[in-house]
Parts: structure tokens; C-alpha cells; sequence
């Protein structure tokens, strides 16, 4: 088992996200991120799909995705040379005492304070998902409040 | 001109050549029957329940090898065309189905008859629609047309909200469609198809297993002369049956669970498996870790997403089975296999199948082979599921291509009769026999209704054996004959025949077999046989469930009388 990230190509319609989750679920596939947004072409998404499982199955679940006729193209770009990002927001229980040394931690992750209330930060970070993962446990002694993340989202280098 | 959705959508459906809808009206189709009768040259036929409609042009479909249509209103209507749907996914059956949908202000507020039926089809159709403005219509119809029926065929469904129906637009019907993200496989990688070739020239003991796709793709001439040049036996799958003429000297008929034992046996030693439009089920390939252990495999599949699917497979070729096949024969060396042809004569020769052992009581099997004496096999067999579609399948030899249709991957019990009505419409000319087991008949016997109604010729032979037979089958070979829940009362099926106002017939004695066949054949119109037949005949062969197919269970019984002739082989 590991993790695969799948790219697909999809008509911006209504109910496509539906088919799609669908799919994956019924071949039995958990998925663990899923991120769609414009792509660079009119009237097409970029979604960016993690599923956990072997790469025979996750190659079936490939083809099935293909006939889903709104899918124009799906590719597993797990084994290509590819940049994969995440972004996080996170909001940490922050007082007097403890804000500056939050900001340290902050700075060295290259991350960003973005919001300052009396008793807490948010903070934005950009990263691969082991980043924000390591941010997070360094800011858990804080007390975190909310987190949310975005899922991977992945293009191919070339 | 400005026209109302209702109209724009017959407009459209009559030119994609429909000429019959099997429907159920309801209140938000109104719109839509209110305009009917301005386009007599599109018949309506009512059934008596949803589910016969969608089985109706299922049946429709695969019979002409058009699409079928059918039609509902909007919640319980969608709901029970669901197992129709799901039925002719399974199957690869072209069909479009419309449905109506509450109006637009009243969508997604739980309305009276509401229900998300393009949510919950989405896992059974090829595609679906929710049309949301009747200037729409006329795209989407000629969209879902053109999915249901290319490619590999399926389902296609259009919801459409009630005002949608009744709001009028401009009538433009598009030349033809673009889908960016739909574009199906038609001539198979040229070089793919010279490395078959090869294969094939080198195989000492090949064997072709031939699916539906044969039969969608209208590939019987291609597919003989490839069995004929290289003199490789074909194997059918159940969906596949009548693909391939079933008397010819190189048919080993069907493989699989109930398959044939010289058929499985062929398969279990083969070098290289040809498998043409099929998918590789698991009721065709018994133990997937044993299927064809010592042979390679070509797959020929117009659905990439089939490859390797189930089956390991050494060379894929994704394209339509005809022009694949047209392309590979060219390439193809003439060859004889003596050998191996005698070694598959040898098997047909010891394991029989049409040999019928006496009984108190009439055979299922018997009456099958009757039907397909006394028509001559020139008929289209429409079957329910269970032991009487693997009596059917088994013992009514085909020799009329598209002559079997049979719930295969969904296993619907209740298909046949609406199945049957929708395959004599669109083939009047076609004598058409549904053979049912009492239970599943039991399902949509209401359908009766509509072949009088609308007096479509169908002849009913049900087997009836007072069980809900192969579920009891199992009950006696895996559960020592505890038959829980299996034992089933029907009612007089003679009597309600003719309450629906249609002839029957009771036959229980051997002698009574052929006459009530050949009579319910001079009637005119639709007919019902009821067999009373022995109770606890079970299906033979077998190939036990998590068994390879070489562990064929084969009937136990001393064979006491051959009632049937032996299959013809003078061919070729």
C-alpha cells in the first residue's frame, strides 16, 4: 500500500465532484485528499485526488475515472518527478508569554502569522505534507485551537 | 418556431430514429403525455410496472441493437426503473431512460414524488443528465444517445423537471456532438494486433472465449472466419451464447459455473486464451488463481478499464471487436491443431450434456429442447434467472446469431417477460419464447397485462419446479438439503393467464411436451405454458463455488435414455 497521487482533468459541471467520490468509494478506496480548483484551460478543473492503495487497484480506479464522461484525462503522477503542496491554517492558543516564541517557530518554517487576537495566532503555512505536519507538532504544546488543510494539490515538473 | 420542452424532446427522440417508449405516466410527465399524440410515429407502450419498462427496452436494445427508451414519472417511477438501470449496465445494453422531475422551484425541498434519481444512478448508468432548461433537451438527447449506444454500450438517463416540460425554446437539433472527455477505442494499436497474430501462429492449443461484445460489435462473420482459419475452438461466455453457431464443429458452447465440461476442461489446458468482448466474470472463470493456469492471454476489449481487471493479461488489444478482428484475421495463419482438436473432440465425446435421465416427472431440460425442436432453434430466447436460464442456456442449441437474452451480471429474476415483450417489438417478425422459473415469474407477472394490452406475441414457458430452484440447488449441495425460505406456492398459472386475457396451458406429462409448444406457436397472439416439472432436478455440470473449472461436478445419475439428438458435427 502506498499513497498515489491521481490528476484529473475534469468538465467544471455540477455533480462531477459527486461522481468522482463516488467512484473511489464504491471500488473501495479511502480517500484521503481531494482538492479541485480552476486549471489554466476555460471550462476545465484540476483535480488533485491521495488515495492509499496498491498500484494495481489505484490503476483500475485510473481507468474507471476515465470513462466517468466528464473526466477528460486522469494521470497517476505518483511515480513522476512532481511539486506537491498543501497549504494549512492554523490557530494556536498564543498569550504574552508564549507569542514570541510561537513567532520563532513560525519564522523558521518560512510561515506566516496572519491573524493576532488577544489570545491566539492563525498561522498560514505552504508546504509538502510532512512540513506542516512537524509546524503542527511543534505548536501543539500551545494548544491549537482549529487547523484545516487543503489537501495536496500536485502538478508534474515536466 | 418556439416549441414546449415536452415537444422538443419528441422532436428529438424521433430523430434518433425511436419508435417506441415503454412508459408509466405520472404527474410530473403529464406535460410530456399531453403532446404524445402529436407524434404518432412514436409508439407508447404502457407496462404495468416501472421495472418492466426499463427491462422492456433492455430487452428492446439487445434484441435490434438500438437504443432503447423508456419513460417514468418523477420518485417511486424513477425508483423502480433502478434494478432495470442497474440491469442493463451490467449487460452493456444501450438504453436512455427519462424520467420527470418535480418542477424546478420544488427541487431539493423533499416535494411530493421527489427523489435524487440522477444521485442515486449514478453508480448504474453511463452518464445522466439533470436537464435544467428546455432549450437543453435537444443536446443532451442527442449526448445520451450517443453514449448509450457507442463504445461499450450502457444506460444513459435524463431527469427533467416538470416546467422544463412545459417552457418553451427554439427547436435546433446539433449535427453532432463534441465531449471532450468521451472519446471510445474503435481500431485496435496496429502493432498490439501483429504481436496477437503472433501469438496465435505459435499457440499449439488456443481457445477463443467469445463475449456480448461479439454480438454488439455484429462480429459473427469475423469471428467464425477466425476460428475457422487457425481452427481454434470458441467457447462462449453466457452473454456470449449465440455469438458463434452452437452446431458448428469448433463451438464448444459456454464456459464457466454451469458451463459446459468440455468447455471448462479446454479452458483449464489451453496455451493461449483468446478472449473476445468479455470481461472475465467470475461465475466464467470459477477460481480466479487457477483459470487457464498454463496459458497466456489476449484480451480484446473495447473498454480499457477491462483489462486486467480480473484476469492477468499478456497482451491487451482495446478496441471494437469487429475491425479488431479484422485486422488480426489478416494476419492469421491457416492452421489445423489436429491434435488439440481431436484432444477437445475427445472431451465433448465423454462429457455429454444433452443425455436426459428418466424421471417421474416432465425435465426442465426436456422442455427446453423441445422449444428448440419444434422452432427449429429460429427463435429468440428471452430467460429469467436462475436454473431455468442455465437450462436455456444449456440445452436450446443456438444457431441464429442474437437468439439469447439473459440477465447476466446483475442476474435480475423477473426480466424475461418484459425483456421478452421489448425483444418482440422491436423483432415482430421473431418467434419469441421467455422461459421462466415460477418464482422469478412471479416478479413481473403483471407484465402479462401489457402483451395483451397491446397483443405482443410472446410465448411464456414456465418451468415450473415449486422451489425457488438454484437457491435450493445450493440449499442441497452446500447446506445438506435444508431448504429454508425456498419451497414456494405460486398461483394457478393457467387461470391467471386467462384472467389476464391470454390462453394457457398446464402440461405434466412428457407426451403433452411438444403438442402445447407447437400450439402456443399457431396461436396468433401472446400464450403461457405452465410446466409442472420435477421438483428437485438440479443444474448439471457445476463447478462448486472457490473451485477452478477443472472440478467439474457432473450429474451424479446413471443416464439411462438419450431422448435428444446428439449435436450436430458434420459442419465443416
Amino acid at each position: 500500500m502506498t499513497k498515489h497521487t491521481l490528476v484529473a482533468l475534469v468538465e467544471d459541471k455540477p455533480g462531477v465532484l459527486n461522481r468522482v467520490a463516488s467512484l473511489i468509494r464504491r471500488r473501495g478506496f479511502n480517500i484521503e485528499s481531494i482538492a479541485v480548483g480552476h486549471s489554466e484551460l476555460p471550462g476545465l478543473s484540476r483535480m488533485t485526488i491521495v488515495v492509499d492503495g496498491a498500484t494495481t487497484a489505484v490503476e483500475q480506479v485510473r481507468k474507471q475515472l476515465e470513462k466517468v464522461i466528464e473526466v477528460v484525462k486522469v494521470a497517476d503522477i505518483t511515480e513522476g518527478r512532481i511539486i506537491a503542496r498543501e497549504l494549512a491554517l492554523i490557530k494556536v492558543h498564543a498569550t504574552s508569554a508564549t507569542r514570541s516564541e510561537i513567532i520563532q517557530i513560525v519564522d523558521i518554517f518560512r510561515a506566516n502569522i496572519i491573524d493576532v487576537s488577544p489570545d491566539s495566532l492563525i498561522v498560514e503555512v505552504t508546504g509538502d505534507e510532512e512540513k506542516i505536519d512537524s509546524l503542527y507538532s511543534l505548536l501543539k504544546k500551545f494548544g491549537i485551537k482549529e487547523l484545516t488543510r487543503t489537501g495536496r494539490i500536485a502538478l508534474q515538473r515536466r | 418556431m418556439k416549441l414546449s420542452g415536452a415537444q422538443i424532446l419528441c422532436e428529438s427522440l424521433i430523430k434518433e430514429g425511436v419508435e417506441v417508449i415503454f412508459g408509466f405516466p405520472g404527474g410530473a410527465v403529464l406535460p410530456l403525455y399531453d403532446v404524445l399524440p402529436q407524434y404518432p410515429q412514436l409508439r407508447h407502450i404502457l407496462v404495468r410496472h416501472e421495472q418492466g419498462a426499463a427491462h422492456a427496452a433492455d430487452g428492446y436494445a439487445r434484441a435490434t441493437g438500438r437504443v432503447g427508451v423508456c419513460l417514468a414519472t418523477s420518485g417511486p417511477g424513477a425508483c423502480n426503473l433502478v434494478t432495470g438501470i442497474a440491469n442493463a449496465h451490467l449487460d452493456s445494453s444501450p438504453v436512455v431512460a427519462i424520467t420527470g422531475q418535480v418542477a424546478r422551484p420544488f427541487i431539493g425541498k423533499d416535494a411530493f414524488q421527489e427523489i435524487d434519481i440522477t444521485g442515486i444512478t449514478v453508480p448504474i448508468t453511463k452518464h445522466n443528465y439533470l436537464v435544467l432548461r428546455a432549450d437543453e433537451i435537444a443536446t443532451m438527447v442527442k449526448e445520451a444517445f450517443h453514449i448509450a449506444r457507442s463504445g461499450r454500450p450502457g444506460p444513459v438517463l435524463l431527469d427533467i423537471p416538470r416546467d422544463v416540460f412545459i417552457e418553451e425554446a427554439t427547436f435546433h437539433y446539433p449535427e453532432k456532438v463534441d465531449l471532450r472527455g468521451y472519446k471510445p477505442t474503435v481500431h485496435g494499436h496496429v502493432a498490439q494486433i501483429k504481436r496477437a497474430a503472433k501469438l496465435i501462429n505459435e499457440s499449439k492449443r488456443p481457445v477463443i472465449l467469445a463475449g456480448r461484445g461479439v454480438i454488439i460489435s455484429g462480429a459473427y462473420d469475423e469471428l467464425r472466419e477466425l476460428a475457422e482459419k487457425a481452427q481454434i475452438p470458441v467457447i462462449t461466455t453466457l452473454l456470449g451464447i449465440s455469438c458463434f453457431p452452437e452446431d458448428h464443429m469448433l463451438s464448444l458452447g459456454m464456459l464457466g459455473m454451469h458451463g459446459m465440461a468440455c468447455a471448462n476442461l479446454a479452458v483449464d489446458a489451453t496455451d493461449l486464451v483468446i478472449a473476445i468482448g468479455m470481461r472475465f466474470d467470475d461465475r466464467a472463470t470459477g477460481k480466479v488463481s487457477g483459470f487457464a493456469p498454463h496459458a497466456q492471454v489476449i484480451h480484446i476489449d473495447v473498454d480499457p478499464a477491462e483489462i486486467g481487471k480480473n484476469v492477468r493479461v499478456t497482451l491487451p488489444i482495446v478496441g471494437e471487436v469487429k475491425p479488431v478482428l479484422k485486422a488480426l484475421n489478416k494476419q492469421v495463419d491457416v492452421q489445423t491443431h489436429v491434435e488439440w482438436i481431436g484432444q477437445v473432440e475427445e472431451w465433448r465425446r465423454e462429457h455429454p450434456l444433452h443425455s436426459i435421465h428418466e424421471a417421474k416427472n416432465i425435465l426442465p431440460q426436456y422442455v427446453v429442447s423441445k422449444i428448440c425442436e419444434v422452432t427449429k432453434g429460429d427463435a429468440i430466447i428471452v430467460t429469467g434467472v436462475g436454473q431455468n436460464q442455465m437450462w436455456a442456456a444449456l440445452h436450446f442449441c443456438y444457431r441464429k446469431p442474437n437468439s439469447l437474452i439473459s440477465s447476466g451480471g446483475l442476474g435480475t429474476m423477473g426480466f424475461e417477460l418484459p425483456a421478452a415483450i421489448g425483444a418482440k417489438v422491436g423483432r415482430p417478425e421473431e418467434t419469441v419464447w421467455a422461459i421462466a422459473g415460477d418464482g422469478g415469474f412471479q416478479m413481473t407477472i403483471q407484465e402479462l397485462g401489457t402483451a395483451v394490452q397491446d397483443n405482443i406475441a410472446v410465448k411464456v414457458a414456465i418451468l415450473n419446479n415449486g422451489y425457488l430452484g438454484m437457491v435450493r440447488q445450493w440449499q442441497a449441495l452446500f447446506y445438506e438439503r435444508r431448504y429454508v425460505a425456498t419451497p414456494l406456492s405460486g398461483p394457478d398459472f393457467v387461470r391467471v393467464a386467462e384472467a389476464y386475457g391470454l390462453p394457457g396451458m398446464r402440461v405434466t406429462e412428457n407426451s403433452q411436451v411438444v403438442p402445447a409448444i407447437k400450439k402456443a406457436m399457431k396461436h396468433q397472439g401472446p400464450f403461457l405454458i405452465d410446466f409442472v416439472v420435477e421438483p428437485e432436478e438440479n443444474v448439471y455440470p457445476m463447478v462448486a463455488p472457490g473451485c477452478t473449472l477443472a472440478e467439474i461436478l457432473e450429474d451424479p445419475r446413471k443416464k439411462v435414455e438419450i431422448k435428444v439428438k446428439p449435436r450436430e458435427t458434420s459442419n465443416l
